[in-house]
């Protein structure tokens, strides 16, 4: 399967990167505007996720309900979130429609009305997405666990909290959309049946008016390393453990991310044999090497319930510290197959290689192409991995419970003051 | 693209869409079983069944299963609902003949006592599971109320003591009533070998004994009425809603899937711009569910404790709205261009066609290529979309609400 990657940087700073993918009969787009909520500042915190919902109730002509609309005759799948780094668009159709679809997202970017009369139902839009996160436990304790990890800015949840979002005024959203919403830095991926010279043409003159800004100052926040436990009645105990990987731009990124498919990349991978099918602790139970721009994390998860929680993370733990010791030949080889198989089925979806493509350009600058990771992959050894292991053997975990009783962690050598 | 269908003397049905344009190959046993075909004695055993299919057979241990699956880099799962049974693994088209005699295998599985037990800890920490997440057994208490003691009432998952209560006998016995080969569909898409597979199948699956698995597919006599389930550590209010839909094979299913799109999806329906674009709930939507025999039109709110009791008013003088003043031209026409859109989309994932063709046999369709399903939704006129309305009376329906709320009442 033959794959182009076409990538043109326009004056103002916007990257256009497209993959035609001529075998389908749809296209799809994926814009990351570099307006995350990494900038929301403190007492405002939320206001990006805020921009991103009042950006589509209304602009250019267009009324929000005629915006709807003008996406849905074209029969546009269309999505939005705010998170970290980039304030993402995305939409699917039929390849036909692409342009028109860029064309209502060109004024989304660079003309939204911001009428008064949307605020509220904005903002209650808003309340909405935080109420939610509420109900959903595991994503509770992996969201703390990801505050703990990378500190209050780069772990935190874009929905902000219902006192910071309720003080965010119209104009409070149109200074964040006037400093962060800009050209430089943005980027357009486009996948499935397209042209490439003429998108770039049409994504040109959609854009040719919109002029560069300076970058905003992104503040930090220091990481609150340690044991937590959030008491919560429930069913289960909800377990999440993090301790540090390597960012996707690493050049040891798929040495790790070969070690975390051992752990829990498959029906016979480790975890998934320890906990689940060899005793049966639980139904859900995994690993995952998640990335920020600079720095990584290897995040797990599993629920349980309460009396068999400790047993559950008694195994987890030694599973993690388990891997210090290496990985085996047939263990490589079973992921060498999964990793390729599974590139080969996302080529069946321009929704997902458009997604891959703008988080590929953010992270390196440049798309990583089938062949390139196919090698990256075949030159996984387990030598390689093993050296890697060896150097960075999982420990300092920072682990968040979420259930009746806190779990004892100091058979593990790991005291609540690990910190 | 060629569509082919053979059938073996046992009576087991392959069916398969081939694509030699394709990059990978999804292959799926498609079983009529499910939870409506247990007695309450045995509630939850379709279910576990599926997960000890995965426990191994006389030619492989539960590892080993798991094993293969992975070296060859298969994407597998299966699933279990109210009256289909389906185990699928997308592969490379290299691995069709493996992949296929490692599913054909699984499908007579040993059931061994040690991994029956272990297994049963899984199925009750996904019980256990599902009792901490949204709506809180709302979908399960809002079928039973709106089928009453009809069987598509009855639990997938069954509860922990029925699944506690469960053995290898008689899980044997309910698999040597239900997984007959005439009773089973195996279908597939993408890259396919059709006469090897036809072959393979034969040599694996021929020697399977058939007999006749029964199944009443009599209408449900629906039920309507208002149920609150308190569950006082929820934050948010769920609301479901059941009202009558069309069964699996009656013509005005389309129509109707059109409807529910009109009024109940995530985006530019009535659902979405009543609730969603004002911020009155979390999530709204509609879809319909449709089964042999039976079916349902299911609304679905989430909203804040405090909005709840006006969200219900609001949703029902929407219902009335509807059916007084009927659907707009102009919203049918929009339906209809979301409606290609997505079918253009979905047709593009192999997987996602093996799932079409599957499900086609389970309802007992005659087999649509993607071109006929579209041509069918782009032919629904106004007229069938308001006959669809006054076929299902959306006000006429069973509700239940889970969350904090203790005193919501049935709006009036």
């Amino acid at each position: 399967m033959e794959q182009q990657i076409f990538h043109h940087t326009y004056e103002n700073g916007i990257t256009l990167v497209a993959q035609p993918m001529p075998w389908l009969e749809s296209a799809a787009f994926s814009i990351a505007v570099p307006a995350g909520c990494q900038y929301d500042a403190l007492p405002q915190r939320g206001i990006a996720n805020f921009v991103c919902e009042m950006v589509q109730r209304g602009c250019g002509e267009l009324n929000s309900r005629e915006f709807i609309e003008a996406l849905e005759s074209l029969g546009v799948d269309y999505s939005s979130s705010a998170s970290l780094y980039n304030t993402n668009f995305g939409g699917a159709m039929q390849a036909a429609q692409l342009h028109d679809a860029l064309r209502v997202y060109a004024d989304v970017l660079q003309r939204p009305s911001f009428p008064q009369d949307q605020l509220e139902d904005g903002r209650l839009v808003c309340f909405q997405e935080i109420a939610a996160l509420k109900d959903d436990l595991a994503q509770r304790a992996l969201q703390k666990l990801r505050t703990n990890f990378y500190g209050a800015i780069d772990g935190r949840n874009c929905e902000g909290t219902l006192e910071t979002v309720q003080s965010i005024t119209l104009s409070d959203i149109r200074n964040f959309y006037d400093q962060h919403y800009r050209p430089n830095g943005l980027i357009i991926a486009c996948a499935g049946k397209l042209d490439f010279d003429l998108l770039q043409a049409h994504v040109g003159e959609l854009f040719q008016d919109w002029q560069s800004k300076p970058d905003p100052i992104v503040s930090t926040a220091p990481s609150t390393h340690g044991i937590e436990h959030i008491e919560h009645e429930s069913e289960q105990t909800h377990i999440a453990i993090a301790y540090p990987g390597v960012p996707y731009s690493h050049e040891d990124y798929y040495l790790n991310r070969g070690a975390i498919g051992v752990l829990s990349g498959g029906m016979s991978s480790r975890l998934f044999t320890e906990v689940r099918e060899k005793r049966g602790l639980c139904y859900t139970v995994f690993a995952s090497c998640h990335t920020l721009k600079d720095k990584g994390a290897v995040l797990c998860y599993s629920g349980t319930t309460n009396e068999r929680a400790q047993e559950t993370l008694d195994v987890i733990i030694e599973e993690l510290q388990k891997m210090a010791l290496g990985i085996k030949e047939d263990e490589l080889r079973r992921l060498k197959v999964q990793v390729k198989s599974g590139m080969v089925m996302q080529q069946e979806s321009c929704r997902g290689r458009a997604g891959s493509i703008a988080g590929d350009w953010f992270h390196l600058g440049r798309v990583r192409t089938l062949d390139e990771v196919n090698e990256k992959i075949n030159q996984l050894t387990v030598e390689s991995i093993n050296e890697y292991l060896a150097a960075n053997p999982p420990q300092s975990f920072d682990i968040v419970t979420l259930g009746p009783q806190p779990l004892e962690f100091e058979a593990h050598g790991i005291s609540a003051t690990q910190a | 693209m060629e569509y082919r269908q053979h059938r073996l003397k046992n009576g087991l049905n392959i069916l398969a869409e081939c694509n030699p344009q394709a990059y990978t190959s999804a292959f799926g046993f498609f079983v009529r079983t499910g939870a409506r075909d247990e007695t309450s004695e045995i509630s939850g055993v379709s279910h576990f069944l599926e997960h000890m299919v995965f426990k191994g057979t006389p030619n492989r241990s539960a590892a080993q299963v798991n094993l293969e699956l992975d070296e060859m880099g298969s994407s597998s799962n299966a699933r279990t609902g109210e009256e289909s049974t389906i185990y699928h693994a997308a592969v490379l088209p290299e691995f069709q003949g493996q992949v296929v005699e490692l599913l054909s295998d699984i499908m007579r599985p040993s059931l061994r006592i040690d991994d029956f037990e272990t297994e049963k800890q899984v199925i009750i920490e996904e019980i256990k599971m599902y009792d901490d997440q949204p709506p809180y057994g709302g979908y399960e208490r809002v079928m039973s109320e709106f089928f009453g003691k009809h069987p598509l009432g009855q639990s997938v998952l069954g509860t922990v003591d029925s699944v506690s209560g469960l053995t290898p006998e008689s899980m044997m016995s309910y698999f040597e009533e239900r997984y007959s080969p005439s009773n089973i569909c195996f279908a597939g898409a993408g890259k396919i070998d059709f006469d090897q597979l036809v072959e393979d199948l034969d040599k694996h699956c021929g020697q399977w004994t058939p007999f006749s698995p029964g199944r009443s597919t009599q209408t449900a006599d629906y039920r309507t009425g208002f149920v609150s389930m308190h569950k006082p550590n929820s934050h948010q209010q769920y609301i479901l809603q059941m009202a009558a839909g069309p069964s699996s094979t009656q013509e005005i299913r389309f129509a109707t899937a059109v409807l529910c799109s009109i009024i109940g999806d995530d985006s530019g329906s009535r659902l979405y711009w009543e609730f969603l674009d004002s911020g009155l709930a979390e999530s709204a939507g509609m879809g319909g569910y449709d089964y042999q025999g039976s079916g349902a039109i299911m609304s679905f709110i989430c909203c804040s404790p405090e909005q709840a009791q006006e969200n219900l008013e609001r949703l029902a003088k929407l219902q009335q709205n509807i059916r007084k003043e009927g659907i707009t031209q102009k919203e049918l026409d929009l339906a209809k261009r979301k409606i290609a859109s997505h079918i253009v989309l979905a047709s593009e994932r192999t997987n996602s066609r093996m799932f079409s063709i599957g499900a086609q046999w389970l309802s007992e369709e005659s087999f649509k290529t993607v071109a006929e399903i579209a041509a069918i939704y782009e032919s629904v006129t106004l007229d069938q979309i308001h006959e669809a309305l006054e076929t299902f009376p959306l006000d006429k329906n069973m509700t239940v609400t889970v969350g904090p709320c203790e005193n919501l009442v049935a709006p009036q």
